[in-house]
């Protein structure tokens, strides 16, 4: 079964920013394990001929006028904020340089 | 409750059709101000308390009533204002609390949203203000839409009218208890693989789920992007229409909404010819997944149907044992992109480490550890792994290819026939607790609701009867833009299936009954 | 790997290119001057207060969808035909997915295996006239980040305590342009480098797609270097040197790397694939973030947005609006005005192309344009900080006031004071002298009245000019212009005191 290790999850778990206790990425290594291995089956169902559909319908080139709408207020656009200071959002320092 | 009974209670108000309410509404017999009250008064009785619904996160008395007042005020003035009010003006609605609005708390069921207030609506609530509707409040979910119970909520699940110790289903088994509890005679909801249907069918109302691009999702917390809709809960196949007549149409802040005009659904919902349909029933849907009552019910089903002068045939969609598959690949991936945004940065809760460096980096993942729930923890990583280098062809892009199996089964389905049907959820509502610790049953839930959302086929559930005391719900899927079939054989088959009782919301029994009240509170 | 020879000392550049052949290659960042955002409607704008050019689409709100801009896609499209590129007849918008707070979605929406345009190249002309052929890889459309300001001591992110986010540039459309691996250069590396910014400024000014000021961050360029041993054919192992924002920088920054490369190589070590940070006090780059695991970007076709379809008729109409290719257009026009060499290339470097060919155009003669607008516009423009072509001068306005030169109505001098009056408001030149009475004195009565009181009080000079020494007339000529308030001409000056003297002029 399961192709998942405890390893795995704690490297997807990194991407996608969630800290996971210890108890958590052992127990979501074994679902995970189960689920992946009940989807695999996708991959014997197509063959490289189908293509694939990303859109349910064949819509393209929606575009817009480039004509300015709405705008908030620095105050409307920080009133959600759980940090702020100086009309900017505020957050702790950053240690990944990029 | 019975829409036969003759007091003068609220309740005679409560147990009626939409449609029926908003004629009552156009002839002066009772003003929106009476109907919205009756209906808080109704969500005072029976939603709170250790054994309520619990279908509402948030109720909007002040303002509901504010809208009704501004309704009356204009249907009494007459003339051409009074004439322009929209058919459904004055009727209370509930909007499932995934859908955002202005003055009221939109939670997503999540403590990650705990307190955010939106500063903008949603497209499908700024059409229903403008059509004057009032608002009642936001109703529960599981968390991010992502469950089939309601259980999932961060808030407490929404229990079973039929049932109070069974869920209602889900995602949106708030919309639909709260339409099934006389609550409210509207609701709106979200489907991305079933969330609208399956609550539908296992409360014994009407759930739509539109053409994909039919109704704007803008507003709407988005799930997974390509298989998200938002669409009607109500008590019948011609209120859903109303409803969806009222809020379809282009939206140009949604890319992806079809530029069709709207449709007359309700006109297809009051349509009750019978001969010359031609019925397709999904082979790969009708066996041995569904429990005994649901099949029984089921086939009673397309025995009416056959009495009723329409042909039935049994169609095969093979691919369709994949889309369960395809569907979890595919909603995960989005999912887990589309949450990634909910970090605690711009809004939202924000939690620091326990113990450590306070850096944005392990700051964003106390954050989304602490504001999500396990399930969406789960759908996050599955995403993540499916979409991360080295699985994504495997994952992902086979999943999609799935979906292009799927669209042509059902495009060779449809040269065949006129509606697919199905049921809508192989069981009926199921106890708290049961699948809850098994991902891979409650996903089950929706094996014949998901491959809709795939090929984006409209998709109604309408209810055909009890199976040990419980709702049965029957499912038919049409091409994409005819949802006005859907409509069409959906009344067919509610009214074909409504027993000698009348229709089936109406035998719902009181939840106050069943409710054991607390002593100590 | 760690890099063990990371205190090697950079060799010359000389020593580098004895040994290395380099290879470069370049992303470059475009941002374009539309109205509006890639895929909102807030305002594309620099400078405002912070957080108020956003609306909840460019704060990633839950339940926000975008909707791209036609002007962005359709500059894109033209920028791929300006660069030679095919564009793709269907392309897709993606997800790149990563966490930063100053990207409000935590994913850049951005082009993926399906670029707008690919396949292209651009003629970079060298100093001296040499052209270089750039190959483009591709050209895609994404969106900017917002805009991070580090609190704490340094003002820099190391140490810093907390940081502050403004979203304005959130959303901004961007035109992403990536070269093929430039090899050849060899010696010119540098130049080329600069040369190829400048070509890439240039071709999008001339596109009008974006305002191109690289001290806004208009045009950005990482700059990939790596070397290989003269003569070989396997690309060495590359560092990308990020944000290098002027065209001095991007040169100086590829001849650093050359030279840090060199001496890590010719000390034994190996290069770290890593990207660099640039420093302008120092000149040199220091180690960034290497290449990880986390740069596992996920990327995925964005749902929520349809694809681009072109067809030959949309393309047609968009070609239709190129301007000449600046290389091209530069040579037509030197040639055309028979500049020096040195002067066309002051006049490229001081942006006036546009202006003096306009001025040229509408009836002046290309050297009376040149004079103008490099002279006395820009001395003028300087003087009140602004543009040359933000002073409001009209060709036709040059053409007058030539015309009055030409005509002997005003000398240089009073054409230039004239000018000045322009600027500041007093209306066309020909009113301004005949308002002033600026006309030059050229009536015989009046002039040679002042001419017999110069000769009068300088009758030193009268003899030195008798004697022979022509050059001593000068001296009279001073004197005479105070008298006529600068009016006089000259030329004229000069005739009536030889006539006076009887001398052959």
């Amino acid at each position: 079964m399961s192709e998942i290790s405890r390893a795995d999850v704690e490297h997807l778990a990194k991407l996608a920013h969630l800290s996971l206790t210890e108890e958590e990425l052992d127990r979501m290594a074994s679902e995970l394990g189960v689920i992946v291995d009940s989807v695999k089956t996708v991959s014997e169902a197509v063959s490289d001929d189908v293509p694939a559909t990303s859109h349910p319908l064949p819509l393209t080139n929606v575009l817009r006028d480039d004509v300015v709408g709405h705008t908030f207020t620095a105050e409307q656009a920080l009133h959600n904020a759980p940090d702020s200071e100086d009309g900017r959002f505020r957050v702790p320092a950053i240690l990944d340089e990029e | 409750m019975s829409e036969h009974s003759s007091t003068d209670s609220g309740d005679d108000l409560i147990c009626l059709t939409a449609a029926r309410m908003a004629q009552k509404l156009r002839t002066g017999e009772i003003t929106s101000v009476e109907l919205t009250r009756a209906h808080l008064d109704r969500i005072a009785a029976v939603d709170g308390g250790d054994h309520g619904v619990h279908a509402f996160l948030h109720v909007s008395a002040e303002e509901a009533l504010a809208t009704a007042a501004e309704v009356d005020a204009v249907r009494a003035s007459g003339g051409a204002a009074a004439e322009a009010l929209h058919p459904l003006a004055g009727v209370p609605i509930a909007v499932k609390d995934l859908i955002v609005t202005v003055g009221q708390p939109t939670t997503a069921a999540s403590k990650m949203l705990d307190g955010w207030m939106s500063p903008y609506d949603a497209t499908v609530v700024t059409r229903i203000r403008e059509a004057g509707m009032p608002i009642l409040g936001k109703t529960n979910l599981d968390e991010f839409a992502m469950g089939s119970s309601s259980e999932h909520s961060a808030y407490g699940a929404t229990r079973n009218p039929w049932d109070l110790e069974r869920t209602p289903g889900g995602s949106g088994g708030g919309s639909a208890a709260a339409v099934a509890a006389f609550e409210t005679p509207l609701a709106l909801g979200t489907d991305t693989g079933g969330s609208i249907r399956q609550p539908g069918a296992l409360t014994g109302t009407v759930g739509t789920k539109p053409t994909y691009g039919s109704v704007s999702r803008y507003g709407a917390i988005a799930m997974a992007s390509s298989l998200d809709q938002i669409g009607p809960c109500a008590r019948t196949a011609e209120d859903a229409a109303l409803l969806h007549e009222l809020i379809a149409g282009h939206d140009p802040k949604d890319a992806t909404s079809l530029p069709d005009e709207v449709a007359p659904f309700a006109d297809a919902a009051r349509r009750d010819d019978v001969a010359g349909l031609r019925i397709g029933v999904v082979k790969q849907l009708r066996g041995e997944g569904n429990s005994d009552g649901v099949a029984a019910r089921f086939e009673d089903t397309l025995d009416a149907l056959r009495e009723a002068g329409a042909e039935v045939v049994e169609v095969d969609c093979p691919s369709f044992d994949y889309a369960l598959g395809a569907y979890y690949l595919i909603m995960a991936s989005e999912a887990s992109s589309n949450l990634a945004k909910f970090d605690g940065v711009r809004y939202g809760t924000r939690e620091l480490p326990e113990d450590g460096p306070v850096t944005i980096e392990r700051v964003m993942g106390a954050t989304r550890a602490a504001g999500f729930g396990d399930e969406v923890k789960r759908r996050i990583i599955l995403g993540t792994y499916a979409l991360s280098a080295g699985y994504y062809d495997a994952y992902y892009g086979s999943a999609q290819k799935v979906r292009t199996l799927i669209q042509r089964d059902f495009e060779a389905a449809f040269d065949d026939v006129h509606v697919l049907v199905t049921p809508t959820s192989p069981v009926t509502a199921f106890r708290f607790g049961e699948k809850l610790d098994d991902p891979l049953a409650m996903y089950l839930n929706d094996v014949a609701t998901i491959p809709a959302n795939l090929a984006g086929v409209p998709g109604i559930s309408v209810p055909i009867g009890l199976a040990e005391g419980l709702p049965v719900g029957a499912q038919v899927l049409a091409p994409v833009r005819e949802d006005a079939r859907t409509y069409h054989v959906g009344a067919v088959i509610e009214r074909l299936m409504q027993g000698q009782d009348g229709p089936l919301w109406a035998q719902v029994p009181e939840p106050t009954a069943a409710a054991t009240p607390t002593s100590g509170e | 790997m760690t890099d063990t020879t990371a205190e090697a000392r950079p060799l010359s550049f000389e020593e580098t290119l004895e040994t290395f052949d380099p290879v470069l290659g370049f992303e470059v960042h475009v941002e374009l001057n539309t109205a509006t955002k890639m895929f909102s409607s807030a305002p594309n704008a620099f400078g405002d207060e912070p957080n108020t050019n956003v609306n909840e689409v460019d704060l990633g709100l839950p339940g926000v969808l975008p909707v791209a801009n036609r002007t962005a896609v359709e500059s894109a499209i033209r920028l791929g035909l300006a660069l030679n590129c095919t564009i793709a007849e269907h392309c897709r918008f993606a997800r790149k997915q990563y966490f930063y707070p100053d990207t409000p979605k935590n994913f850049q929406t951005s082009q993926y295996d399906e670029p707008i345009a690919s396949d292209g190249w651009i003629d970079v002309e060298l100093d001296d006239g040499e052209v270089f052929r750039v190959e483009i890889e591709r050209a895609h459309m994404e969106e900017d980040a917002g805009k991070l300001t580090h609190q704490g001591s340094s003002g820099r992110i190391q140490g810093a305590e907390s940081s502050l986010v403004d979203y304005n540039r959130a959303g901004v459309p961007l035109i992403e342009i990536v070269t093929k691996p430039i090899v050849g250069a060899g010696e010119r590396a540098p130049e080329l480098a600069r040369a190829y910014v400048s070509a890439i400024r240039d071709l999008v000014r001339a596109l009008d797609i974006s305002d191109a000021r690289m001290e806004r961050g208009n045009v950005r360029c990482d700059a990939n270097v790596s070397l290989m041993p003269k003569g070989a054919s396997t690309f060495g192992t590359r560092t990308e040197t990020k944000n290098v924002n002027s065209m001095r920088a991007v040169e100086h920054a590829v001849t650093y790397e050359m030279r840090r490369h060199a001496g890590v190589l010719s000390a034994g070590g190996s290069i770290t694939q890593e990207t660099r940070h640039w420093h302008e006090d120092t000149r040199t780059t220091t180690s960034g973030r290497p290449k990880s695991d986390a740069d596992d970007y996920r990327y995925f076709p964005e749902p929520d947005l349809v694809p681009v379809v072109t067809d030959a008729a949309w393309i047609e109409r968009l070609r239709a609006t190129l301007p000449e290719p600046p290389a091209e257009r530069r040579r037509r026009l030197r040639e055309a005005w028979g500049y020096s060499d040195q002067e066309f290339r002051d006049v490229v470097a001081a942006g006036l192309l546009d202006q003096i060919e306009e001025t040229v155009d509408s009836g002046a003669s290309p050297a009376a344009a040149r004079k103008w607008w490099m002279g006395e516009i820009s001395r003028l423009a300087n003087q009140r900080d602004l543009e040359p072509a933000a002073l409001g001068v009209e060709p036709a306005t040059i053409i007058e006031l030539d015309g009055l030169i030409r005509e002997e109505r005003i000398n240089d001098k009073i054409a230039r004071q004239v000018l000045e009056l322009h600027v500041d408001g007093e209306g066309a030149p020909t009113q301004i002298v005949e308002d002033r009475g600026l006309e030059v004195v050229s009536d015989d009565g009046a002039l040679t009245a002042a001419v017999e009181k110069a000769m009068a009080e300088n009758p030193d000079v009268v003899e030195k000019v008798a004697g022979g020494k022509l050059k001593a007339i000068g001296a009279l000529i001073g004197p005479v212009m105070k008298e006529t308030k600068g009016q006089a001409d000259a030329g004229k000056v000069r005739e009536i005191v030889l006539a006076k003297l009887g001398i052959e002029g």
